[in-house]
């Protein structure tokens, strides 16, 4: 395995029901379904407060996509687990864009 | 130890040399079920690195043709062919593992904590001062910051609203700001909930509560009429309900008038305390 890392992370909001069910699905089967590689996760709450070092990591990538909620939420959640998103990182809203546009955002990016 | 320092069982689906790929929709139907039970998974498809805490016990799926990939062996690991299996045996399997290292079972909380927007925050300590149930904390270096996430009552935004910086966050929350949203003009000009609650309770909500549960209790010991002092003590706790969003679970369970005033008090002190020495040693 080598040490490249990820740079799109996709945030399922498990525990809660405010992102559409509808976004969700079809944001992750998009992914599922194209040839990227990408980090899935339950909650990114959840692994904020446990300040998880994979947040980290994903912070220093470069072009990191992250299909989450609100960018102000999520910049929030990174710097309370003590890492700061670089002003390059693209924050994708399922709370409010349809997942063709966040699933094509997050994908073509990643192919350019 | 906070269930949040417990270990975890993430889970890798592996594509790489080594294993055969997986049908798309096989692998959202797999990725899709093991998120929904709490499980991350890594999905990889040739080179990636994987990070996780020691402590934590990773689970490899793949269709693998021979011998497993090798892996950094700095986590315990478990590697499980999944070839033939649904996604409900894949997470049959990844419960299994969980069963066996005494891991907290994922969902059994509800993330709701206060995120601090600190582009906004002015550290005025007013939720350190606000918080019954030590959510919060001060930094080495004199910054209030989120210090027990899993102390925070689920579902209660309280202390976003008596940020007079609309600078608190619920993610999780239904509404904007608190739900991290953009801050419009207005909702800065009305410096949103702080004043509320005065405009609302005519005072603080300590006040208001030491004030209403002193008039139920004069009354219940002049009157001896409990049914009335309750219709009291349950208006008084709608009202705040209905106008703060803070559910009934939360204030039912509010300490004593007087545990009341003694925390506000201490946590009152420490925000004094840390504003005035911003280098002082940690205040827990």
């Amino acid at each position: 395995m080598s040490t490249t890392p990820l740079h799109i992370l996709y945030c399922h909001c498990a525990f809660a029901r405010v992102v559409p069910a509808d976004v969700k699905s079809g944001v992750l089967s998009r992914l599922a379904a194209s040839s990227v590689e990408f980090e899935a996760v339950p909650d990114l709450c959840e692994m904020s407060a446990r300040r998880d070092p994979r947040l980290a990591e994903l912070a220093s990538a470069e072009s990191l996509r992250i299909a989450a909620c609100f960018p102000r939420a999520v910049h929030g959640l990174f710097e309370a687990a003590g890492c700061c998103l670089p002003e390059s990182a693209r924050i994708l809203n399922m709370r409010t864009d349809p997942a063709e546009k966040v699933a094509g955002e997050l994908i073509a990016e990643r192919a350019a | 130890m906070s269930r949040l320092d417990t270990a975890q069982v993430r889970t890798v689906l592996y594509e790489g040399p080594g294993s055969l790929p997986i049908q798309p929709d096989a692998r959202s139907r797999i990725m899709t079920a093991l998120l929904d039970k709490g499980f991350a998974v890594t999905s990889l498809r040739g080179r990636a690195h994987v990070t996780a805490l020691p402590r934590d016990f990773l689970l490899v799926l793949g269709r693998f043709t021979g011998n497993p990939p090798l892996l950094d062996g700095s986590v315990a690991m478990r590697f499980q062919q999944i070839d033939g299996m649904d996604a409900a045996s894949v997470v049959e399997a990844a419960e299994k593992l969980h069963d066996g290292t005494g891991a907290v079972k994922a969902g059994t909380w509800k993330p709701w904590f206060p995120v601090i927007d600190f582009r906004r925050c002015t550290n005025c300590m007013q939720c350190l001062s606000f918080c019954l149930f030590d959510v919060y904390g001060v930094s080495a270096k004199g910054k209030i910051q989120v210090r027990n996430q899993d102390n925070c009552k689920t579902d209660c935004p309280a202390c976003s609203r008596v940020c007079p910086e609309v600078a608190i966050m619920f993610p999780k929350y239904r509404h904007g700001p608190i739900n991290g949203d953009q801050v419009s003009e207005d909702d800065t000009r009305r410096e949103a909930m702080k004043v509320d609650i005065s405009a609302l309770l005519g005072g603080d909500v300590y006040s208001l509560l030491r004030d209403r549960s002193a008039k139920a209790k004069s009354r219940f010991s002049k009157e001896r009429d409990d049914e009335r002092a309750l219709k009291e003590r349950q208006n008084c706790l709608l009202k705040l309900q209905k106008e703060m969003d803070i559910p009934m679970e939360v204030l039912a369970s509010l300490p004593s008038p007087d545990e009341i005033r003694a925390k506000a008090e201490q946590a009152a002190a420490r925000g004094r305390e840390a504003l005035a020495a911003p280098t002082s040693a940690e205040v827990s």
